[in-house]
Order: C-alpha cells, then sequence, then structure tokens
C-alpha cells in the first residue's frame, strides 16, 4: 500500500465478500425451491428469494467497484484520496441503506414494502433488478454521486492516466443510467426499452469499461509490463466495447413490441460483443506471458487469468448463444438466458472484484503476497466456485434446451410448469453445484484467516 | 533494391513506381484493429443485407428504384478525391512540408463536408417521403448502413481536424508521421465502406 488512503478499500471489500456470501445462499435456497417448491414458504417465497439474491449481487458487485476505486485510483493519481472521511462514511450509509433494504425484503410483503416507501409517489419498484424502493434508490444515487466526487476530484489533484479515466468514464456511466431506474413509462414496452438502458449498459456497456480498467491496473502491478503496452490495449477493448454494446442493446428488443429493425441491429452488433471479451482474454495471457517479474501473489494472476477466458466464455460465447433474432425467437426467457446470466456475471464481475480483492487484500494488510498456504487455500476456491460455475452454466443449459423442445417446438407444444417437471434433473444437478460452489466460497473466506509468518513484507 | 532497416520497411524500387512494403502497417497499429472492427461490423451488415434481399428481391429491387443514384456517384466520386488529398497530405509530409502536408489535409475535410452536404440534401427528400427505418426492409438497410456511415465521415473528419492541427503546428515531420498515416488509414476506410456501399445498396439489382 502506497497510500495511507487506500485504507479506505479495505471494509468495502470486507463488506462485498460478506455479501457475497449472502447472496450464494439465497441462490440455494431458490435453487432448492425450483424443485421443491414449497421450501421455506412463506416465510420466503420464491419471488424473494430470487430479488434477494439478485439485489445482494448487485450491491456486493457495487461495493467491490467502489473498493477497487478508491484502492486503484491513489496510487494511479499518485495523491491521497481527496476524502478518506467521506468514503467512510459512504461505506457505512450504503451498508446500512442496503442491509435495511434486505431486510424489507424479507419481513415485509413488498406491495407493503412498496406503499411504505413511498412508491405512490414515483413508481419505480416491481422491476426485474430495480426492486429497490425508492429511498433505497435515492440513497444510491447520493452514494454514488459523493463516490464519485471523492475520486474525481483525487483524479483531477493527481496523476491522470488513462486506466483511472477509464475507471471514471465507466463509474460516471454507472451513476448515470442508474438514473433510468426512475424513469417507469405505463406503457410497458416503454418500460422495458429504458429499463434495459441501466441493465444492458451497465452490464454490456459501463461496467465492461470498469473491468477492463481493473484488469489492467492488476496486470501492470503483478507483471510489470509497460504501461503504455497495456494502456493500448485498454483503449482498443474498450473502443470495441463501446462499437458493439451500445447498439446491442438491441437484442433485448426482440420480441417485446418495438420496431423490427431492432431484430437486425440488436443481432449485428451483439453477434460481435464477444470480441472485446476476446481481446481481454488474449490480453490478460499475453502480458502474462510478457511479464518482467515474478510477483509473489501467484493466485492473484490465476483469478486475472480466470477473467480473461470465463468472461470470455460466459458473456461472449454462451450471450452469443442466443443473440441472434431467429435463434432467440424459441430460447427468449428460458433456462438458456439463466445459464448465460450466471457465468457472465461470474466470470465478469464477480471474478473481476475478487481479482483486485485478491492483489489489493494482501497489500492492504501489510504484505505483498499472502502465505503460500493461504494463497493454495485461495486457488482451491478458485477452481472449485470456477468449475461448479460451469457446471451450473451446463447444467441450465441442457435445462433450457430440454425446456425450448419440450415447450416451444412442434405442434403440440408442453404447458410451462409440465416442461419444468420434465427438467427437475438438471435443477437438482445445479443445486448440488452450487453447494459445491458454496464450499469454494467458504474456503475462499477461510483462506483470509491463515496465519502469515512467512509472508512477505509489503513492496 | 534499397533495404531500409530502420524503419523496417522495404523499399522496393522499379522502373514504374516506388512501392513500400511493410512489416508492420503504416499508422498506428490500434487504428488497424479499429479499422478491422468498424469493417467487421459492416461486413456483417452487408452479408445481413444481401441474406434480407435473398428473401425478397421484389421488393428490394421496387425500393432500390426511388434512390437517388445520381448524387451517390457524385459521392462516390467526391469521397474518393478526398482520399486521393490524404495520399498526397501522406506524401507531402514524408518530404517534410507540414504546411502541405496540412492543407491536403484540409482539402480532404472540404470534401467530407461536401459528401455530408450531398447526402443530407438526399435523407432530407427520403425523409420527406415519409420514410423511415420501418418503411420497409429495404429502407431499414439503406437508412442504418447510410446513416452509420454518414456517422463515420463525421468521425473521420473529427480525426483529420486533429491530425491537421497538429501538422499546422509542426507536430509531425519526415520521419516522424504516424498521426497522419494514422488519420489516412481511417479516411481511407471510410471511402472503401462507401465503395462498397454505393454499388450494393444503389446499384446492384
Amino acid at each position: 500500500m502506497q497510500y495511507k488512503s487506500q485504507a479506505v478499500a479495505k471494509p468495502y471489500f470486507i463488506a462485498a465478500i460478506g455479501l457475497f456470501l449472502g447472496q450464494i445462499l439465497f441462490g440455494l435456497i431458490m435453487g432448492y425451491q425450483y424443485v421443491v417448491g414449497d421450501f421455506l414458504f412463506p416465510a420466503i417465497p420464491f419471488n424473494v428469494a430470487r430479488m434477494v439474491h439478485t439485489n445482494l449481487l448487485i450491491v456486493w458487485i457495487l461495493f467491490g467497484f467502489m473498493g477497487s476505486a478508491y484502492y486503484l485510483i491513489p496510487e494511479e493519481a499518485e495523491t491521497e484520496l481527496f476524502s478518506p472521511k467521506l468514503a467512510w462514511l459512504m461505506f457505512w450509509v450504503f451498508l446500512v441503506a442496503g442491509a435495511l433494504t434486505i431486510v424489507g425484503y424479507l419481513t415485509v410483503p413488498y406491495a407493503t414494502l412498496a406503499s411504505m416507501t413511498g412508491n405512490d409517489i414515483l413508481a419505480t419498484m416491481g422491476r426485474e433488478f430495480l426492486e429497490q424502493p425508492l429511498p433505497t434508490k435515492v440513497g444510491i444515487v447520493i452514494v454514488a454521486l459523493v463516490f464519485l466526487f471523492n475520486i474525481s476530484m483525487t483524479v483531477l489533484k493527481g496523476r491522470k492516466t488513462s486506466i483511472s479515466l477509464v475507471l471514471l468514464l465507466g463509474l460516471w456511466g454507472l451513476a448515470i443510467f442508474f438514473l433510468f431506474s426512475f424513469y417507469n413509462p405505463s406503457n410497458l414496452v416503454l418500460d422495458k426499452y429504458f429499463w434495459w438502458w441501466t441493465v444492458h449498459l451497465w452490464v454490456e456497456g459501463v461496467w465492461e469499461l470498469i473491468l477492463g480498467a481493473m484488469l489492467a491496473f492488476v496486470l501492470i502491478k503483478i507483471t510489470g509490463v509497460d504501461r503504455e503496452v497495456i494502456e493500448k490495449w485498454l483503449y482498443i477493448i474498450i473502443a470495441m466495447t463501446l462499437i458493439t454494446g451500445i447498439i446491442g442493446t438491441g437484442h433485448h428488443y426482440f420480441w417485446i413490441g418495438t420496431p423490427e429493425y431492432w431484430q437486425w441491429f440488436g443481432s449485428v452488433f451483439s453477434a460481435l460483443e464477444p470480441i472485446p471479451f476476446f481481446m481481454m482474454t488474449v490480453f490478460a495471457f499475453n502480458m502474462v506471458n510478457r511479464r518482467r517479474r515474478e510477483h509473489p501473489n501467484k493466485v492473484a494472476t490465476l483469478w486475472a487469468l480466470g477473467t480473461g477466458v470465463m468472461s470470455f466464455l460466459g458473456a461472449g460465447v454462451w450471450g452469443f448463444l442466443h443473440t441472434l433474432a431467429p435463434v432467440n425467437f424459441y430460447t427468449h426467457g428460458t433456462q438458456i438466458t439463466a445459464a448465460h446470466g450466471h457465468m457472465a456475471f461470474y466470470g465478469a464481475y464477480v471474478m473481476v472484484n475478487l481479482t483486485m480483492i485478491s492483489y489489493a487484500m494482501p497489500m492492504l494488510r501489510g504484505r505483498s503476497a499472502n502465505s503460500r498456504a493461504s494463497q493454495l487455500m485461495e486457488m482451491w476456491a478458485f477452481w472449485l466456485m470456477t468449475i461448479s460455475i460451469v457446471c451450473i452454466t451446463l447444467f441450465l443449459t441442457a435445462a433450457g434446451i430440454l425446456q425450448i423442445w419440450l415447450q416451444r417446438m412442434g405442434t403440440s407444444p408442453m404447458s410451462f410448469m409440465d416442461a419444468q417437471d420434465q427438467i427437475r434433473i438438471f435443477y437438482w444437478a445445479r443445486e448440488f453445484a452450487g453447494l459445491v460452489f458454496l464450499v469454494g466460497l467458504v474456503l475462499y473466506i477461510w483462506s483470509f484467516f491463515f496465519k502469515n509468518s512467512e509472508a512477505q513484507a509489503a513492496g | 533494391m534499397v533495404v531500409n532497416f530502420n524503419y523496417m520497411n522495404i523499399l522496393i524500387n522499379n522502373s514504374r513506381c516506388t512501392r513500400q512494403i511493410y512489416a508492420t502497417p503504416p499508422g498506428d497499429l490500434a487504428i488497424w484493429f479499429f479499422i478491422f472492427a468498424e469493417l467487421l461490423a459492416f461486413g456483417i451488415f452487408f452479408v445481413a443485407y444481401a441474406f434480407a434481399r435473398a428473401h425478397n428481391v421484389a421488393l428490394f429491387d421496387e425500393s432500390q428504384q426511388h434512390l437517388n443514384r445520381t448524387s451517390g456517384a457524385i459521392n462516390t466520386l467526391v469521397l474518393i478525391t478526398g482520399s486521393y488529398f490524404m495520399v498526397r497530405a501522406v506524401e507531402s509530409i514524408k518530404q517534410g512540408y507540414a504546411n502541405q502536408c496540412a492543407r491536403w489535409i484540409g482539402a480532404a475535410i472540404g470534401f467530407g463536408a461536401l459528401f455530408l452536404l450531398i447526402k443530407s440534401f438526399e435523407f432530407y427528400s427520403k425523409f420527406s417521403d415519409g420514410i423511415t427505418l420501418s418503411t420497409n426492409t429495404f429502407y431499414m438497410f439503406y437508412l442504418s448502413l447510410t446513416i452509420f456511415h454518414f456517422m463515420h465521415v463525421i468521425l473521420g473528419m473529427v480525426i483529420l481536424v486533429a491530425v491537421m492541427i497538429k501538422a499546422k503546428q509542426g507536430g509531425y515531420s519526415a520521419e516522424n508521421h504516424t498521426g497522419v498515416e494514422t488519420g489516412a488509414a481511417y479516411w481511407h476506410m471510410v471511402d472503401l465502406l462507401w465503395i462498397i456501399l454505393f454499388p450494393l445498396i444503389y446499384v446492384i439489382h
């Protein structure tokens, strides 16, 4: 750790991992409800478990992004953070707001929560991923603005690098596109149309810039490759991301009542979306192969390479599987989407956060890398979580293919629920893989509690 | 035959022309990734056009009749001329004439603007006829491809303006003129796209 104020990243990372654990537990509850429908009913109905699972995912990724920015920006800008106090304050505001929201989801019926929190003043609730009550949404905006003010001021007073500028662009984009969550037209088509401006333009747009910047930062640190080389890659990757990702939004506009030309726009541009992810993979491996130093933190390198590979597979390949309009005609809203969602989120945004945490956390604790035993444990965690997410994805893909075959093809297709009965075996397999994932996550958390007597002093 | 190892270029002189064979493409390598991506996006669109047309030849042929081929042809000449000016700009800077280079780039920018002007009249006439992306599949392709291309001309001009300003300020020399080549490469791509787009959409039936 080169700057004292970087220390503020630590609580963000800890909160992120804590919420990650919560996300996985609710995923397991929900995965079990897929096969035993009344499990935990009426305490935690399926729709609530799902909402908690997805909302925790988003919130912990945001915690991870903010922690990463607080760690990365001072080092890139070569100056202390503008205001560590503000960062601490926002940490508690965000954590408390997040916790209260989850408590609200779990203790009050959703409709009651909506009326309690002023949804009749400005109706924003009831939409997938954007279920948060109005005060939480306003809170997210305030936290995001204060956070952006803090890091933007830091960059302004310090050295301006490509990495910090790309990161800032991504984070500002994140805040700006969240504003569409407040816009909720009564026309269902328009509602969905602009809903994607938050959801798609986050994960297939500005978040990719954040991912690219974080990966580039860690790669510079662990490989010692020239900044110029890494920055050039970064520029090409973000250019490709924006060229393909922005109009690629169109691949969500099939069959929901939007004009037909979106089928062409969406298909063509989103078909190119794997390219930036592929470049990210090539980039990561290339830089590691050209490394000029042997960084003692081997497991951070593993996470960085993993991010490249898994984001390409999950976001790129599994996205491409169902992105063409004629294919999507059959696959729209089936388990294929769930398969893609799991591997893409894990491969891109979970892994890049874990890469950053893996690199930064030892530094924050005063050493350049953890002990061998601790790293070995973390590598086990890496492989367990990664292999189980691959299994989850494959099982859900198989479930999706069967679902499409039974429910959407032929002259007398099955009803939704009948088709669901036929694919139970895959849901069982998915739940088992989910348990393995939990084991991996527990090992991951355990690796933080290793004694680090043989650890190296921070460089 | 002269082999110039300094710039990793092999200069081959023969009786008719001087040709350079580069070990790496001229200009910044990054622009070639960008150009490759652009060509890929347009390429997929061109293939999609062919695919869609094959399914509805009559509609495409009928709609195509209403396009203004004359303005399209003039615009082809305008862009090719602009590309020629960029060739002259690169030649000038290679001989160290920075001001002359800037003037040639200025001329290329001017022809880009002329292209935009002519194209705007064409769009105006189509929009006045009430044609939109949803009129039919042909017009969807016609409008999207030409509007995407239109925006690329604007982007190309922005790049050229930046290069021209730097050239004027003496930022390039006979030895160091990667930026000029980079701008030229992008500008030629804009031209190349139109050379494919024009016959494909306006002429072939």
